[in-house]
């Protein structure tokens, strides 16, 4: 049974987005996790016009045929009368569907092999500029790393430079992981500075050198905005402190990445002092012990989860159960920026190891919907997309992925993944190996003519 | 043994190990799903262990004797203590600071002589992460891979100890460590010196077993550490654990031990070993992997999930390892994703399969299968109680026990190790 369907979400989405390749679809009996931390329901349904979410619900026990028609208001036929669009449908037959990944802080797109120099734009360390420098330049769509991300589940990522010569690392940039060669959802999304251990070596040595380097690239700013920004005095360049002043009005995020509960104290007191700085926390492997000052603060937290050694004396009371007690606290927290073997298609295990914990005695876990939407919605949100980006709602960006069972345990895979609406190829590099290698058959040619 | 005189064999002992099983109760564990670590499974088995040594496995049919502490594993899984192949904790320890790297002798590219046990530091607090998290009740250190020849290896119970000789694995061969490819020449290649190629590789190695042949059939009366290690490898007694990702370079290092007589154990990190599973099921070579690791560096470019699917497939040996402190804590979840991989292409491996890739075929390549790596009677007592499926993300080790000592309780707050370096400070006796 088909019906006739009338959008007006659908056509204000298809006037922005007006992206010819996007697939008008609906998928039925889903078993659909929102992403929004609540657990997943049965029997969903849920609309995809011209790359936006346009409708889901729990199924109103309604079945549809092998098309699912609507009319489109916006087009009309030569009487005038709307178009009937006729979309496809895609019975998931229980299935579950969930928005994309999020993936929060990461290096995809800007390396081919990470330890081939050449290959390599995660960094500038010889660069004689910082703050200025804009991995937006840099990202490679038809990365292997963005394609097995994809094939991984994961539609949307920040990117991050990895710091040289200046606490600065530069802009960092949200994007998407589809197969088209246009990347980046946002540009220049986020600035980020490193402090803590790291940033105390690239300053001068001590954390003293880095609070001084911080606070004078502040005031430098701040000169430049009020036209006393004197350049032959300066200690940033033209374009680094250029870079910083929408930091300092509080148009671009600022991600500091801390791990010590100390450090973690200074960068809320940061707030305090700059009020207008849009602060997000990276890393924050002892932020359990400052959670009730950083729920205070509002400041969100972006963790590496599983964190459980003294890597360094700044972790030293680094626990799986941090993201857990910090969000008891009401810390907004994400997981992310993980590290560079643990790529971002682990973040589903990473996840599902958090509501493992819940089962552990003392320790503090996650429920199953908080430590999905900790991968997904919550990212988005503190990337700035929220609503837009790792949810399933109206209006919400048509990043949308079916799985072969639950999508944070070890056996399951991404079946279909759809980027902006538009289903994506999941081979790459890896699967190309994989199908030549299935057997070592050479008796007729050499594995070189199969392909 | 009759060419080695009583000097090389005095060569064997120094250092040896002092561990003894700590006390345990004779238990039964009843009602579980138990993967014996051999390919074995039995749904609502019983384990019965005392005195360190499995006693009994089999159904619920199998009588508990009188005195057994029974323990109720309804709902929950038994598995072998869980072994890593590949692991620096102790020479590349918490925290991972200049002063506590130990693990690569990286001054001249052979180093036989050197033994890894020299630069465990027992206090890692690594050890107990792994024990609580990943079920680790035994462990393989390595010298790192900038030399051709890192040294001996060090096989561990991970048991806490004062001392490194306090945790050596009694009776366990030593390991030698072998490094092929990009490090070797990177590292001494960037000090202008011979290795600077993969054929200066091959080239030095070559010369240096050739050395030790004749130092190997001559006489070893006059001691050298480095050859007494080479002469180890070439009688036997010393296993190789050859780190090499490339199929074509492990292909040629298979023909270099057939060149100087002696067996590859393992290849370590062999990421492109689907590639050859034929010569590695017909060399008797185990292939030592990650899950999904990939594309850091050139020779890993081509590593694929698939890789420990395919090699089963070929009825090669698979054992997954870990090369890191936080991977050690989650083999059985890496070792679940690599058995997701291969049913995804269509090769369905069972459960209690996948769980041999890290329990008893680690055992075989580090030679301690007739001790430990599975749940035979007589064996060690080296069991994990696992408070769901251990292939499942949502599961962790409920119990360890060591030799039949409970050396982890998830229930009780003090059943559970805190280092030396961890006291007094933030977040001591954590959870973790």
């Amino acid at each position: 049974m088909k019906r006739l369907f009338t959008l007006a979400a659908a056509c204000s989405a298809l006037a922005f987005t007006a992206s010819v390749a996007a697939q008008d679809v609906t998928i039925i009996n889903a078993k659909l996790a929102i992403g929004d931390g609540s657990e997943p329901i049965n029997g969903g349904v849920i609309r995809i016009r011209g790359g936006t979410i346009v409708l889901v619900d729990s199924g109103d026990g309604e079945t549809l045929g092998s098309s699912d028609d609507y009319l489109d208001v916006s087009r009309r036929d030569a009487s005038g009368q709307p178009l009937v669009i006729s979309v496809p449908v895609i019975d998931a037959k229980g299935a579950w569907v969930t928005p994309g990944i999020f993936a929060a802080v990461t290096d995809i797109g800007v390396f081919d092999v990470s330890g081939v120099r050449n290959s390599n734009d995660g960094g500038a360390s010889d660069s004689r500029f910082s703050a200025a420098l804009d991995i937006s330049q840099a990202i490679n769509p038809a990365s292997e790393h963005i394609a097995v991300s994809r094939a991984g589940g994961v539609t949307r990522a920040t990117v991050a430079h990895a710091p040289g010569d200046s606490i600065f690392a530069g802009q960092g940039a949200t994007i998407d992981l589809g197969v088209d060669p246009e990347p980046i959802t946002q540009a220049r999304s986020f600035q980020m500075v490193v402090l803590g251990e790291r940033g105390a070596r690239i300053a001068g040595g001590g954390r003293t050198a880095s609070n001084l380097e911080l606070r004078n690239a502040m005031a430098e700013a701040q000169a430049y905005v009020a036209g006393a920004w004197e350049g032959e005095d300066a200690l940033l360049t033209r374009p680094d402190v250029q870079s910083l002043v929408p930091v300092i009005s509080g148009k671009q995020k600022l991600y500091i990445h801390a791990e010590r509960a100390s450090d973690i104290r200074k960068v809320i007191a940061l707030k305090q002092e700059f009020p207008k700085l849009d602060i997000v926390l990276l890393g924050a492997s002892e932020g359990w012990l400052a959670a009730n000052a950083l729920a205070a603060s509002g400041i969100p937290v972006i963790a590496d989860p599983l964190d459980d050694l003294p890597s360094s004396f700044e972790q030293l009371a680094a626990t799986q159960s941090n993201v857990g007690r910090m969000r008891q606290a009401g810390v907004k927290v994400a997981i992310g920026g993980i590290g560079a073997f643990e790529q971002p298609r682990n973040l589903t295990q990473y996840a599902g190891n958090l509501v493992a914990l819940s089962k552990v005695p003392r320790a503090s876990g996650l429920t199953w919907g908080q430590a999905f939407a900790s991968i997904t919605s919550i990212p988005a949100e503190i990337s700035g997309l929220g609503g837009k980006a790792g949810i399933l709602q109206a209006g919400a960006m048509g990043d949308v992925v079916m799985w072969d069972g639950d999508p944070l345990e070890l056996s399951s895979n991404p079946t279909r993944v759809f980027i902006d609406g538009i289903e994506q190829p999941l081979s790459n590099h890896q699967t190309r190996l994989r199908d030549r290698y299935r057997d070592l058959d050479e008796s007729d040619l050499p594995k070189a003519y199969d392909w | 043994m009759s060419n080695t005189p009583a000097s090389a064999e005095a060569a064997e002992t120094p250092y040896a190990s002092t561990y003894t099983p700590y006390p345990g109760a004779p238990t039964a564990l009843v009602g579980a799903t138990i993967y014996d670590g051999a390919g074995g499974r039995i749904d609502g088995g019983t384990v019965l262990f005392a005195d360190g040594k499995i006693v009994g496995v089999g159904g619920s049919e199998l009588a508990i004797p009188s005195g057994y502490t029974r323990i109720d594993g309804t709902g929950k899984f038994v598995t072998p203590g869980i072994i890593d192949i590949h692991s620096h904790l102790g020479n590349y320890p918490s925290p991972s600071v200049q002063a506590h790297s130990d693990g690569n002798e990286a001054t001249s590219p052979t180093t036989p002589d050197v033994w890894a046990e020299h630069s465990v530091w027992p206090q890692d607090p690594g050890f107990s992460r792994a024990m609580a998290n990943g079920g680790i009740t035994a462990l393989q250190i390595l010298p790192g891979s900038a030399n051709l020849m890192g040294g001996r290896t060090a096989t561990l119970k991970n048991v806490p100890s004062r001392t490194v000789q306090g945790m050596k694995f009694p009776g366990a061969p030593y390991g030698m460590k072998m490094a092929c490819g990009e490090n070797p020449k990177r590292v001494y290649g960037g000090r202008g010196r011979m290795p600077s190629t993969r054929m200066g590789n091959f080239a030095v190695n070559r010369q240096t077993w050739l050395d030790a042949k004749e130092y190997a059939e001559g006489d070893r009366d006059k001691r050298n550490l480095a050859k007494e290690t080479l002469a180890g490898v070439l009688d036997g007694d010393i296993l190789i654990h050859n780190h090499c990702y490339r199929a074509d370079e492990m292909a040629l290092v298979l023909d270099m031990g057939k060149e100087f007589g002696y067996k590859v154990s393992a290849f370590h990190h062999a990421v492109e070993a689907y590639k050859i599973g034929d010569l590695l099921k017909e060399a008797g070579t185990c292939s030592a992997i990650w899950a999904d690791w990939y594309g850091f560096k050139m020779e890993s470019y081509d590593g694929i999930p698939e890789n420990a699917a395919l090699l089963q497939n070929a009825d090669a040996c698979v054992v997954i390892h870990s090369d890191d402190e936080n991977g050690i804590q989650r083999l059985n979840q890496e070792a679940s994703k690599a058995q997701a991989a291969g049913k995804r292409m269509g090769i369905d491996i069972p459960d209690a399969t996948v769980i041999s890739w890290l329990t008893l075929n680690a055992a075989k390549a580090m030679g301690i299968d007739d001790m430990t790596g599975s749940l035979e009677s007589g064996k060690m007592a080296d069991v994990v109680l696992w408070n769901g499926d251990p292939l499942s993300v949502y599961s962790r080790p409920e119990k360890v026990w060591i030799d039949g000592a409970m050396l982890y309780d998830a229930n009780d707050p003090k059943r559970r190790p805190v280092s030396d370096f961890e006291l007094g400070q933030p977040g001591e006796g954590d959870v973790k």
